[in-house]
């Protein structure tokens, strides 16, 4: 389903250095020969420090970013040349920044949504009510976006991001900053999802409970490259002297880069 | 096209209908809007009333030119006005979400938080025209050219907003240069360019051109004489400048758009 | 004579005011400005209000780069219009279009379109009950701020304007350096003025739940009776009477009037100090207000 091939994507950064006139340019890779393959129904973490890529990875697997070398396919698409035709595959969720809009209220977003990705009119009002029953939208449906609490916003994204069932759905820290609650409504929902609907799943985070609780497969970027590619209990195994897999991540990005037993990779 | 035309109508009706939410505030923001608009006409009937002619133009003269190139000006404003702030979406990560969405981003951010308030600028540059053309006393058989030329204009000036959003991709930091030329051109339009000097209308025919927004079409419906003494064809060239302006835009727009993609913001 | 923790003395370091009440800034007068903490403060509070907006130099260039394009395009107007009427009001041409390049450089300065404080921000969320708290008074706090930033503006977006006017038209300038101390003293008077009004349409927000009418209420007087659009001298009959007795009047015309030299200096800058006093008189009872409704009631 997600298909990274040698993918490189290099920055200039033009900074102005205190003291000196002239700003200096400085080349920045942030994702350097990223290759893995992601393969239908599979729920994939993708761990990593902040800088370490991630951002990097997830824009130019929606297309907004171009790769400087290497290939991408998303649902069998070029993410940079069919960028279009790929959004109505994909659901994109951030949990940072909403996809809804801001002023409106939420049935309005749904609808505006439903528009945009060309939903059927009956299949839209069902799946709709479906997921205004599992996330418990009901009580805030007419609320305008700016209103609604971070948790009940991150569940108006879920919804909108999966209303018109695409078969990849990729969230951005989707848990950040929600209350114990919440975070379980969420994880519940997107286990929901993969399971019953087969969603191709990639799921950028910092928690790591995300990451015991729903992903079979996590993969960890470090500076720009794959440090870790396999199934949780590995990714616990190969630091066996830590205990928790907070620990043994925290290790990981101590040691700084790659990690000599690395795992052949959930093939599926 | 007819999709990308179907959505930005969408996103603009579900706009207008949330704004209608609150009647009250629209229409004293409409009112506002028509008033701000309403103190350049008044500048220039303080102007008429010092003298009743002003670079060779009488007063309904003046307000025709000012009427048309209004009414163009705030039409591309209403549908094309919203992109001087790309370079806050872009900051704020707003223009990445509309990047996300099946549509095109430009639609999506000319008709984002559209207002029915800024019909009220429309309004008022309409109303001008209305009240000078009984008093012109012109051959209603030059008629025609009117509508060609708020069409045009309508055209040109949504490309210069275009170029200017475009610019944005580059500037991130200075979206106010594009300001001197978006809002400059509907200044300079408001008055007879025989108001400028020889070199600055030579540039707003030949390289920017916003002498065929009113200047040169509203040369053959009034008849007159130009002051500059360019070729009498100009006075029919508005379409082939709103066509080129609007091939221009389209590929600047393009060009800004993939340097976005490719180096990332 | 509130307890100030001994100020007065020259060994003196630590000042503390009584818990919520502002410095009482008479007495603070009897003292050398450099002694006085209030008038540190006020000038770090100055200093701090420059740099900040000076981080934002593109955007000044840009400013800039409009104004003048505007200055031109209006110059242009004026001119045709004093050929048509040589003399009028007093002026003649090269004063008619000094006095269109003086009023784009005071755009920056006098923020004649509205904005430069953070204030209105700051009501509109509510941060502005953490001001409020602090032992000084918010209003000069602001003011001290806003002349920071209108000094940077003055030297980024109202020199560089007036040069270009100058090169392309020819401008008229003071006569001797009376005039151009005369023509400072009305540009800080007339910052002062345009500060005041400022202010209170940012503390509008506090009992308007919109205040978007209200700034689009403060922006056409301001453009209108200001002399942004045209000179007030041309104003007919009871507009141009009643325009010159406003406030907005001291923000560009007066201003503008001293420089050119078309005005009694004495009653020019009265009239600005005047209309200062009033409004930030005005401003000291809002803020009173305003304090009332946010700090005590939680508003």
């Amino acid at each position: 389903m997600i298909d990274l091939d040698g993918v490189g994507r290099t920055f200039v950064v033009r900074r102005r250095r205190p003291g000196r006139l002239r700003r200096e340019s400085r080349a920045v890779e942030a994702v350097r020969d990223l290759s893995f393959h992601v393969s239908p129904g599979e729920f994939v973490g993708y761990l990593g420090p902040n800088g370490a890529g991630k951002s990097t990875t997830i824009k130019m697997l929606i297309g907004i970013l171009t790769p400087t070398s290497g290939r991408i396919r998303v649902a069998g698409l070029d993410p940079s040349r069919r960028r279009t035709t790929l959004a109505r595959n994909l659901g994109v969720v951030f949990g940072q920044r909403t996809t809804l809009w801001w002023d409106l209220p939420l049935k309005d977003s749904f609808e505006l949504t439903r528009l945009l990705y060309k939903v059927d009119r009956e299949r839209f009002r069902r799946r709709l009510d479906e997921l205004c029953e599992r996330l418990d939208l009901g009580g805030f449906i007419d609320t305008p976006v700016r209103q609604l609490s971070l948790g009940q916003r991150v569940r108006g994204d879920i919804a909108a991001a999966l209303l018109h069932d695409p078969p990849v759905l990729v969230l951005d820290e989707p848990t950040i900053g929600l209350d114990v609650v919440s975070k379980a409504a969420v994880r519940a929902f997107l286990r929901e999802v993969n399971a019953e609907r087969g969603t191709t799943v990639l799921l950028t985070t910092h928690d790591l409970g995300d990451i015991e609780r729903l992903c079979r497969r996590v993969m960890l970027i470090d500076h720009g490259r794959l440090a870790f590619d396999g199934t949780v209990d590995e990714l616990r195994a190969s630091v066996p002297e830590e205990s928790s897999i907070e620990d043994v991540v925290a290790r990981i990005y101590l040691s700084g880069g790659v990690r000599p037993p690395m795992a052949a990779g959930g093939t599926g | 096209m007819i999709a990308n035309a179907r959505v930005y109508l969408l996103l603009v009706a579900t706009w207008m209908r949330a704004a209608a939410q609150y009647p009250g505030s629209l229409a004293l923001l409409t009112l506002g809007s028509f008033v701000v608009n309403a103190l350049d006409i008044a500048a220039i009937w303080i102007i008429f009333a010092h003298t009743p002619e002003l670079a060779g133009f009488t007063l309904p003269e003046v307000m025709f030119l000012y009427g048309t190139a209004g009414v163009s000006f705030a039409l591309a404003d209403m549908f094309a006005g919203n992109t001087d702030k790309i370079g806050s979406y872009i900051r704020s990560g707003a223009f990445d979400t509309m990047m996300i969405r099946p549509a095109s981003p430009f639609l999506q951010v000319a008709a984002d938080r559209f207002s029915p308030q800024r019909f009220g600028r429309v309004g008022q540059a309409a109303v001008v025209l209305a009240i000078a053309l009984p008093r012109l006393g012109i051959d209603w058989s030059r008629a025609w050219m009117i509508p060609v030329m708020i069409v045009s204009g309508f055209v040109i000036f949504v490309a210069i907003w275009t170029i200017a959003g475009a610019a944005q991709f580059l500037l991130t930091d200075a979206p106010e240069v594009a300001n001197a030329f978006t809002y400059g051109g509907g200044q300079l339009t408001q008055y007879p360019l025989s108001v400028y000097g020889g070199e600055l209308v030579r540039a707003v025919t030949f390289i920017v051109p916003l002498a065929f927004v009113n200047w040169q079409p509203g040369l053959y419906v009034l008849d007159r004489e130009d002051p500059l003494g360019l070729p009498y064809a100009l006075r029919f060239a508005s379409p082939a400048a709103a066509l080129i302006m609007a091939l221009l835009a389209a590929l600047a727009w393009r060009a800004g758009l993939r340097r976005y993609r490719s180096t990332g913001s | 004579m509130p307890d100030n923790g001994g100020a007065s003395g020259p060994t003196a370091r630590k000042i503390t005011f009584p818990a919520g009440r502002s410095p009482p800034t008479i007495s603070w007068l009897l003292l050398p400005p450099w002694r006085c903490p209030t008038f540190a403060l006020y000038f770090r509070l100055f200093r701090y209000g420059f740099r900040r907006h000076a981080t934002y130099r593109a955007a000044a260039v840009a400013g800039a780069f409009t104004n003048t394009v505007f200055g031109v395009l209006r110059a242009y107007v004026l001119i045709a219009l004093w050929q048509a009427r040589p003399g009028l009001a007093g002026y003649d041409v090269a004063d008619a279009v000094t006095f269109c390049f003086l009023t784009q450089a005071f755009i920056g300065p006098m923020q004649v379109f509205g904005g430069g404080l953070e204030l209105s921000q700051r009501v509109r969320t509510g941060d502005v009950a953490i001001d409020l708290i602090r032992p000084a008074s918010l209003q000069l706090w602001t003011l001290a701020e806003d002349l920071g930033r209108a000094t940077w503006l003055f030297v980024v977006r109202s020199v560089p304007p007036t040069l270009a006017g100058a090169a392309l038209f020819g401008i008229v300038t003071p006569s001797g350096p009376l005039a151009w101390a005369a023509f400072g003293a009305s540009v800080v008077l007339g910052v002062i003025v345009s500060f005041a009004l400022r202010y209170l349409v940012a503390l509008s927000a506090c009992w308007v739940l919109d205040d978007r009418g209200v700034q689009s209420l403060s922006l056409v007087m301001t453009l209108f009776f200001s002399g942004m659009i045209l000179p007030l001298v041309i104003f007919p009959g009871w507009l141009g009477a009643l325009a010159q007795a406003l406030p907005w009047a001291a923000i560009v015309q007066v201003p503008a009037d001293v420089y050119l030299g078309k005005a009694d200096v004495a009653a020019a800058l009265g009239f600005q100090a005047l209309w200062a006093a009033a409004l930030l008189g005005a401003g000291t009872l809002a803020t009173r207000a305003v304090r009332h409704r946010v700090v005590i009631q939680g508003g």
